[in-house]
């Protein structure tokens, strides 16, 4: 919903820190998500996930979640899609220049990341989507990547997940 | 027309500090002040049309922008037209927009316009299909600016595909952006020029600029940063045909920012066409001495036939003349000289 979407961005900060506890939660229980197997947890996560996100941030489930670089503002609702944004055409005071009563999902997304402590990665380039993660569970990949990177790291294995492991936190 | 006693279509020879062989990179890394101009792209399959749009420009213009669907209306296609122009030695800026083609099809594009000669692509997002002639098509956006901007360079510096795939020769390509410094978030603009310079920006041409101090106040951010010892800056200008037309751009096309008091002087004036033609001349010589401006962008949209006399009047080639079918100039015929 769109008021609370805004509602949302005002609030960055705060969701900024409940995401960082409860994401940091979810690597530390990675050893419960492997014994239940990720495969089995995938869908019905994606489905609490998808609503809890939906209502709080519009999310539209691509996948690769970046909302920490994005000012908790969803890129995917700008109507171009844009993963780095704002585009050129926004209006006088802030509004979108194709749904002209909605405010740019970039310029909410700007001040969102303001008044976040991380806010300065919304100047790291996001790669483009993978539409073949669309729908599924940005959480538990999250929690899988860091947790096999922290393990990687311990073990001084091969990195698991390649580049996309240094994308800007995905949540 | 003399004979050339090179080839046009030939790209330049390599050179060092450069990624591509065409003249536009080349006229601004020497410290010219560059010219370029937008050619509108016909609605017709005949390639007399592109040559005649073209012609107007030979001589005055470093480059020529082939628009991709600009607007979101249909039109003969930017790499047709770029295909056309360096046939017979234009150099051709294609732009690329991320609305109407997805990933593949614009590395497939990419490879083969280079292919053809074209050296300089503008990667742009695009605007949205509800402004266009056919809303009711799909809006693409698989990638947006930022990431064609990587996947290019990253196709011309990795030599490889944004899978990871090899390609046998890379394209070489000088690599453009769009730049609104007129468009909110005012303050975030010069942070994204520098988010556009990171993924590969090695010039921009920016938005309308027909509000000077806006201008100023944005290039002395961007000194701040730093960003003109990185990239190329050139300012769109355009001659405004009236105030009602004036008034309508204002109030109908996204992006383009122009002030009460232009319109005033528009509506004060005896001839407005050539009012307008005036202020465009007046701007290009105010944004010619703002330093870290390298060079103009002239969108002569429906006047193309005035951006000689514009060009000529501002007085910014100096006594440089860019490359003409029948002419070559000094600079060029030494180039050529060196690899023969």
């Amino acid at each position: 919903m769109y008021a609370v979407r805004r509602w949302s961005v005002r609030h960055a900060r705060f969701l900024e820190r409940l995401y960082r506890l409860f994401g940091g939660a979810l690597e530390r229980l990675d050893p419960i998500w492997r014994m239940m197997g990720y495969a089995r947890l995938e869908k019905p996560v994606a489905a609490v996930e998808g609503t809890i996100k939906g209502f709080l941030f519009d999310c539209r489930m691509c996948g690769r979640c970046v909302l920490g670089s994005t000012g908790m503002s969803c890129p995917m609702n700008c109507p171009k899609q844009l993963r780095n944004g704002p585009c050129g055409g926004v209006r006088d005071g802030g509004y979108c220049e194709i749904k002209s009563d909605m405010r740019c999902v970039w310029v909410e997304a700007w001040e969102g990341a303001e008044r976040m402590r991380q806010g300065m990665t919304i100047d790291i380039v996001q790669l483009p989507v993978d539409n073949s993660l669309q729908g599924s569970s940005s959480w538990m990949r999250a929690a899988r990547e860091r947790a096999a990177e922290r393990r990687e790291k311990v073990t001084g294995g091969i990195a698991f997940g390649g580049a996309r492991l240094k994308d800007a936190e995905p949540q | 027309m003399t004979e050339l006693p090179y080839d046009p279509t030939i790209p330049l020879p390599p050179l060092a500090g450069h990624s591509s062989r065409g003249r536009l990179e080349r006229v601004l890394r020497a410290g010219e002040f560059a010219v370029t101009a937008e050619l509108n792209p016909p609605d017709s399959a005949d390639r007399d049309e592109v040559y005649e749009r073209a012609s107007v420009f030979e001589g005055w213009v470093d480059a020529i922008n082939a628009t991709d669907g600009s607007g979101a209306n249909c039109h003969m296609s930017s790499v047709g037209i770029c295909a056309l122009l360096t046939r017979v030695g234009y150099a051709p800026v294609m732009q690329i927009s991320c609305r109407d083609r997805n990933r593949i099809a614009i590395q497939g594009d990419v490879l083969g316009a280079a292919a053809m000669g074209v050296a300089n692509m503008l990667c742009l997002s695009g605007d949205g299909v509800e402004t266009g002639d056919q809303p009711g098509a799909k809006p693409v956006f698989d990638l947006d600016c930022m990431s064609l901007l990587e996947t290019i360079r990253k196709m011309r510096d990795e030599r490889v595909f944004l899978s990871g795939r090899p390609l046998s020769a890379p394209p070489e390509v000088f690599l453009g952006a769009a730049a609104n410094p007129f468009a909110p978030p005012y303050d975030y603009r010069p942070f994204r020029l520098a988010k556009k310079i990171a993924a590969g920006a090695q010039f921009v041409q920016t938005q309308y600029c027909f509000d000077i101090p806006m201008l100023e106040s944005y290039m002395a951010r961007v000194r701040d940063l730093g960003l003109h010892e990185k990239c190329f800056i050139l300012v769109g200008v355009g001659p405004l045909v009236s105030a009602r037309a004036a008034k309508w751009i204002r109030a109908n096309v996204p992006g383009i920012h122009i002030p009460d008091a232009v319109i005033r002087r528009l509506e004060g004036a005896e001839r407005q066409k050539r009012e307008g033609r005036n202020l465009c001349v007046e701007l290009i010589q105010q944004i010619r001495e703002i330093p870290g401006v390298s060079g103009i962008h002239v969108m002569a949209y429906r006047q193309e036939e005035l951006v000689a006399d514009i060009v000529h009047e501002s007085g910014v080639l100096k006594e440089r003349k860019p490359w003409r079918g029948a002419v070559i100039d000094r600079h060029l015929s030494e180039q050529v000289a060196t690899q023969t």
